[in-house]
């Protein structure tokens, strides 16, 4: 039986980790190649890395962490953040990345998305939907959050997977950072739309939450980043809660 | 000992280099490329694969000299051989993703697309799934049964002959995911991505 899979996700800016794992025994608590080591040696199912590096002349920096991650790391790897183009996933795919997430650019403009499908397989393309909720409806937002598209969330979700989207990462703009639990209307609505899997984020503050995620939210996969950072939860931990509600994972 | 991997443009393959790497430490020598003579004089071939069938079929296609080479080695010569995804569906004799596309033919079989019952199954069938070891496979030495391994994919390999099947998958179907046919090896989950279980086979394959 194919297992619901949970996956860590590390803020990677200029090439150190933001709100690392405080971990007594680690050298150096912002090496992001450290970390994601951590993480999959606890049973992570993949790593994913979103690059928030604001300057261009530091954005260089993620393909070095991608190199050294993907050389200790024997898990998939995704990353995401500031991926603009076709050469940009290419790159990152090169240095080891398994998978690319995409977001602004494939907003923009879905050739990016049919082009480095149809180049590197849909299994390495994965689109990130950033969407807040406005009356009945959801909207697209780009640029991290800063720009409202207008655009339905539901409805580019589909437009997605038709231009060969292996996977959605669908993150609530409204529960990111408030630890209240992912948007469950959101995630179910996108979930059934669409017959790629969807990974839930935004808003995860206990392991209810990424229950209610794979249970209400029918997410194939569960993305949170607090709860592990801080060591309030291991990935075990989070693994031997879900099992414990009769959710398939892989322990 | 050297083991090739053979380098034919078929997608990101730096993972794959990466675990056998990892893998071989010091002891054995991994090459990458696409290098006829290379390959014929390696000790054992990997042969990866991302994308469709047909990119990777037209990818071989488009190194003149590359299909004799493989089936050199891994027919005439029966050397050891590891199809890893699309690498282990070219095995097959046709290939329907895309278009209708001929395969390597050194496993008699098809590859399909995965039967989703009707939209209630996802695809690609990607995640963690567990292998039911069907067969004694060497590269399977050490291996428990049911362990997980890494899958992506949206089509299937179906062989004619049940007897090459070393394990299966149960997804929406019961779907064939590694062989064993004398010298030739493949998996339809990436071996490379399965974490310490995943390296072990790989180890096995060194090993033979």
């Amino acid at each position: 039986m194919l297992k619901n899979r949970i996956i860590p996700c590390l803020d990677v800016k200029n090439g150190r980790v933001v709100k690392g794992i405080n971990f007594v025994d680690l050298k150096d608590a912002g090496d992001p190649v450290e970390q994601a080591k951590i993480y999959s040696d606890g049973g992570a199912d993949e790593i994913c890395f979103l690059d928030i590096t604001a300057s261009n002349e530091n954005r260089d920096t993620i393909y070095d962490v991608v190199e050294k991650t993907s050389k200790k790391c024997f898990v998939p790897l995704t990353v995401g953040g500031g991926v603009r183009s076709v050469d940009d996933i290419s790159r990152l795919l090169n240095c080891g990345a398994d998978k690319v997430s995409i977001n602004t650019a494939a907003v923009q403009n879905s050739e990016v998305v049919v082009e480095s499908s149809k180049k590197f397989g849909s299994q390495c393309i994965v689109v990130a939907i950033d969407a807040k909720k406005s009356n009945d409806k959801w909207e697209i937002f780009t640029h991290g959050g800063r720009n409202n598209t207008r655009i339905d969330a539901i409805e580019f979700a589909g437009k997605m997977q038709d231009s060969g989207a292996g996977e959605l990462l669908v993150t609530s703009m409204d529960r990111d950072g408030t630890q209240v639990g992912y948007d469950i209307e959101l995630m179910s609505k996108i979930s059934s739309k669409v017959n790629i899997p969807v990974i839930a984020s935004g808003g995860v503050g206990n392991l209810d939450h990424l229950v209610d995620g794979i249970k209400l939210g029918n997410a194939s996969a569960v993305l949170a980043a607090s709860i592990f950072h801080y060591g309030k939860h291991s990935v075990k931990e989070a693994k031997e809660y879900l099992d414990s509600k009769g959710i398939p994972v892989r322990i | 000992m050297n083991v090739t991997i053979v380098d034919y443009n078929s997608g990101n393959i730096s993972s794959v280099i990466n675990s056998f790497k990892e893998v071989a430490r010091d002891k054995v020598n991994i090459e990458v490329t696409s290098d006829l003579n290379k390959i014929k004089s390696s000790d054992k071939v990997v042969l990866p694969g991302q994308g469709s069938f047909k990119s990777c079929v037209d990818a071989l296609n488009n190194i003149s000299g590359l299909v004799d080479t493989l089936n050199e080695f891994a027919i005439s010569n029966k050397k050891p051989l590891l199809g890893i995804c699309v690498g282990l569906q070219m095995f097959a004799d046709i290939g329907y993703e895309e278009t209708e596309t001929k395969g390597l033919g050194w496993i008699s079989g098809k590859v399909s697309k995965i039967d989703n019952q009707n939209g209630n199954y996802k695809l690609p069938h990607i995640g963690w799934n567990e292998i039911n070891i069907v067969k004694d496979s060497k590269i399977f030495k050490d291996i428990e049964n049911n362990s997980h391994m890494y899958f992506v994919h949206s089509y299937e390999f179906v062989p004619k002959d049940k007897n090459v099947i070393s394990a299966t998958t149960d997804y929406s179907s019961n779907i064939v995911c590694s062989v064993e046919k004398e010298n030739i090896f493949g998996t339809q989950f990436h071996p490379e991505k399965s974490d310490k279980t995943g390296l072990k086979i790989i180890d096995n394959f060194i090993n033979l």
